[in-house]
């Protein structure tokens, strides 16, 4: 009997949140927009426009490899890839192929089963974005629009080698790149406006019994099925693991019959709850790649990537750690506080506004933690100096609380002495009579009420 | 009025003491056009008589300061010129009219420059000849020079051409042809109009890339010499003479003397991969030509691919064939390699001379549809005019008499940037 494993690899597409286009002065806002009203000669690919890169582009390219632990190439360039489509108005894209920016970094991860595993990343590089398409149809007529406000807007693409294992990892890379580039500020990444868009590639390996586990690694790239499935429009993580998980169990079908899948790219149909074939690949496509001649190469000095470097913020990992250990805060709630950088920074301006009250601090660390975590406090509502505030408005009312609360019992068992006696003489059920007459007479919590009650029986 | 025999320079000093004014030059030219362009088809689209006239009014209120103030010029029809058709001799963009303005066609604007019309070309500049042209074949051209299309046509006209610098002059708004080679040049009457001109065209452009960021000289400066002592002229034999017509040979040598006469030095320079451009050449130029033409995909600009010629045609193949996988190392790459050894080529002969004497055509001009039907014959005419731009130098294209009353010429070719020098040189033998 043979066991199946699933080998999957992925490519991100990331928007980046530049003020102005790729290659041209154009605003690289595009959601939402009226259709072709951002775009000039050069990002309509209109004859004799030339590009010319976006700096701040390719600063914010290098700082996302470096974020991803990549190797920054010293010699980088563009080169054209070629190809026709109504959406792509030079008939090339500008993108980078034999020197993309970054190459060989990896991200680490913790799977389900709390194994940490490292996934390579082969490269990040800069292309541009194509225009829109929407098939519509107008006085009868099915036709197609072309909105260009989109095409020439800087696409980042983070591509992985086929190292996750699991449909469970998939997604934990996922989240974690997503947190990364927010962390950077240099995207948006939202699935719903398409700035962060995936395109998974997924083959199963079967592996004979008793043969060692696959793992990744040199040794393993050599065994790689001979086929591969790409997936596309997946527009959520949710659809990711859907569109994966429904694959899986495909082709295991398939293989478990002696056949092998065939290479196609698959495209997730959230209405038939279903991947579907879009179309089958004889090979790989050839985009005639050659370099971009109208963009002199990219050299990145020392100077530059040390200037660069700098940019990098305290990251989502590292800044957890450093709260379990600055703030003695679990690992759990460290990294609920870490997953939003401006959640992070709030909850540690909080900190500091309580920890300047010397000599000792206003309120525990762990009840700000909580305070923020659980009461999802609007962080742009309230300010860290007035939720230090709020948490000790909020002990010392329960304190006060606490006294009206005796005052309400005793007056309760004043007039419920019957119950009071039958609890003396063993029916604890009356306890729940008395809690339920005391909530009535004030605004408490059940738990608070309960644990006061009780108190108060065990003493008659 | 006769505008033959007057120059850039010389008009302009007749229209500032106001013996003529812009409004008769305008007027000449387009006498000379509805006179002649039916029969020799210079002008593929000529601007509006009446908006001529009153951009001529206009230069003739001010005193003529601008540098081109009221000045008449044609630019090959690879320039996007807003609102004026441009058509790049091709039926694909036979009604394309552009909403922008090419950088060169701006500054000639903002100096005052009058633009007539549009000149004829081969289509999408393929070929030195004109005769590609899917409209009707060149008597004359002026533009871009990616393989000799402005040397060559200035020397089968007894004029002058320049091709400057890659880089030196912005690409901005001129359709591609092979980006890595197209250079923006022009064709005058003598070597101080071509000096004017480029001290209006050159300098960086934001909107492209590769243009030079170093400030351009002022080039009229340069034209000071009087002889060429101490000027060490290169002479190359794997410049590959051999293929020159032998009725070329003693023309040309009587102007390499000429040189001599005026107190250059000939040395003789190695440039062993010279004889390789061709090829190289007609690998580069058709791989980025089909790129560069994917866009007219039919879906904008009106007509499709179908309404490409044979010439482009020929070249899309090529060039897609050459960038194709399995093929681009033995085609693309391996032609890049060359190039690289053709540039290393005129950087080391650079160590030793000033400039490099050359021929700028093989063959004397000959009659309309004589060779089109022969592409490789046709190929070779850039034997001289192609290892310049591969190395994107600047290269001046001189008259140097006449053999069987037609024109001849030559080119003398410098190292990135030395436009002056170049200037200077061939100042110095036009006054002989």
């Amino acid at each position: 009997m043979n066991t199946y494993q699933p080998i999957i690899g992925l490519e991100v597409h990331v928007e980046l949140a530049t003020k102005s286009k790729m290659f041209c002065g154009c605003p690289a806002e595009h959601f939402g927009i009226e259709p072709n009203t951002h775009t000039c000669p050069v990002c309509l690919g209109l004859p004799g426009a030339l590009p010319v890169p976006n700096r701040k582009a390719v600063e914010w390219t290098i700082l996302l490899g470096l974020a991803l632990g990549c190797q920054i190439n010293e010699h980088s360039k563009f080169d054209r890839k070629n190809y026709f489509y109504p959406d792509l108005p030079k008939g090339y894209q500008i993108s980078q192929y034999e020197e993309p920016l970054a190459i060989n970094g990896s991200l680490e991860i913790r799977n389900s089963k709390s194994e940490i595993r490292n996934i390579r990343i082969r490269r990040v590089h800069l292309e541009e974005d194509t225009g829109k398409l929407q098939h519509t149809t107008v006085n009868g007529k099915d036709i197609s629009l072309a909105d260009f406000n989109r095409s020439g807007v800087p696409l980042v693409e983070i591509v992985t080698e086929p190292d996750f294992r699991s449909v469970d990892e998939v997604d934990q890379y996922l989240k974690k790149l997503q947190k990364i580039v927010r962390y950077l500020g240099i995207s948006g990444t939202d699935m719903e406006k398409g700035s962060m868009r995936l395109e998974p590639s997924i083959s199963i390996a079967q592996i004979a019994k008793h043969s060692r586990s696959y793992k990744h690694g040199k040794d393993f790239e050599h065994k790689l099925p001979d086929y591969r499935v790409e997936l596309k429009n997946i527009n959520s993580f949710r659809f990711a693991r859907k569109a994966l998980e429904y694959e899986i169990q495909r082709q295991t079908e398939i293989l478990e019959k002696g056949e092998t899948p065939t290479q196609q790219t698959r495209g997730w149909s959230e209405a038939k709850n279903a991947t579907i074939p879009q179309r089958e690949k004889e090979g790989e496509s050839d985009y005639r790649y050659f370099p971009e001649p109208d963009i002199p190469p990219l050299r990145i000095s020392n100077e530059q990537l040390a200037i660069i470097n700098k940019q990098i913020p305290e990251l989502p990992d590292a800044k957890s750690t450093r709260f379990q250990k600055e703030f003695s805060l679990t690992e759990h709630t460290s990294n609920l506080l870490a997953e939003d950088k401006s959640v992070a920074d709030y909850f540690e301006e909080a900190v500091k506004n309580s920890l300047a009250a010397s000599p000792s601090p206003l309120t525990p660390i762990i009840d700000v933690a909580n305070w923020i975590i659980n009461k999802k406090i609007d962080i742009n509502q309230t300010l860290p100096a007035e939720l230090i505030q709020q948490i000790l408005r909020s002990k010392q009312s329960s304190q006060i609380d606490e006294s009206e609360l005796e005052k309400i019992i005793v007056q309760v068992f004043a007039e419920n002495p019957k119950a009071v006696e039958d609890y003396k003489k063993g029916k604890l059920q009356v306890v729940g009579y008395l809690i339920g007459v005391c909530l009535k007479k004030g605004n408490f919590h059940q738990a608070q009420i309960k644990e006061a009650v009780e108190k108060k029986l065990r003493n008659v | 009025m006769d505008i033959k025999n007057l120059t850039i320079i010389s008009a302009l000093e007749d229209l500032r003491s106001k013996k003529i004014t812009a409004v008769d030059l305008v007027e000449a030219c387009l006498e000379n056009i509805r006179k002649h362009n039916q029969d020799y088809n210079v002008l593929l689209t000529v601007e509006d008589d009446d908006k001529l006239i009153k951009q001529a009014r206009e230069a003739d209120a001010t005193d003529h300061s601008s540098p081109l103030s009221g000045i008449p010029i044609v630019v090959k029809d690879m320039f996007s010129t807003k609102n004026l058709r441009t058509t790049a001799a091709s039926k694909v963009l036979e009604n394309y009219t552009p909403k922008y303005e090419s950088t060169v066609t701006r500054k000639l604007k903002e100096a005052g420059a009058i633009i007539i019309g549009k000149a004829n070309q081969d289509a999408w500049a393929h070929g030195a000849t004109g005769e590609n042209s899917d409209f009707e074949p060149t008597r004359n051209a002026i533009g871009t020079d990616t393989g000799g299309s402005i040397r060559v046509p200035a020397s089968y006209n007894n004029l002058v051409g320049l091709k400057p610098t890659y880089g030196r002059v912005s690409r901005y708004g001129v359709v591609a042809m092979a980006s890595s080679l197209d250079t923006m040049a022009h064709v005058t009457k003598n070597v101080t109009d071509s000096a004017h001109i480029l001290n209006i065209t050159a300098g960086a452009d934001p909107y492209d890339a590769t243009s030079i960021k170093t400030d351009p000289e002022d080039y009229l400066k340069s034209l000071t010499r009087e002889d060429l002592k101490g000027v060490k002229i290169g002479l190359s034999p794997d410049f590959k003479m051999a293929t020159l017509d032998k009725k070329l040979v003693k023309k040309i040598d009587e102007s390499l003397k000429l040189f001599e006469k005026l107190g250059g030095k000939i040395i003789e320079v190695p440039l062993p991969h010279t004889p390789e451009s061709v090829e190289t050449y007609y690998i580069l130029v058709p791989s980025e030509i089909s790129s560069n033409l994917a866009r007219y995909d039919g879906i904008r600009y009106g007509n499709g691919r179908s309404h490409f010629g044979a010439e482009a045609k020929r070249r899309i193949m090529i060039g897609t064939y050459s960038l194709s996988s399995g093929y681009y190392d033995a085609y693309y790459k391996a032609a890049q390699k060359v190039r690289t050894l053709i540039i290393k080529d005129f950087t080391s002969a650079f160590e030793h001379v000033d400039v490099i004497f050359a021929p700028v055509a093989p063959v004397l001009p000959y009659k309309i549809g004589e060779k089109v039907n022969d592409p490789l014959t046709l190929y070779l005419m850039d034997i001289y005019t192609s290892p310049v731009n591969l190395s994107g130098l600047p290269s001046l294209a001189l008259p140097a008499g006449f053999v069987d009353d037609l024109p001849v010429g030559i080119q003398i070719i410098g190292p990135p940037l030395s436009e002056s020098r170049l200037f200077s040189i061939g100042n110095a033998y036009e006054k002989q």
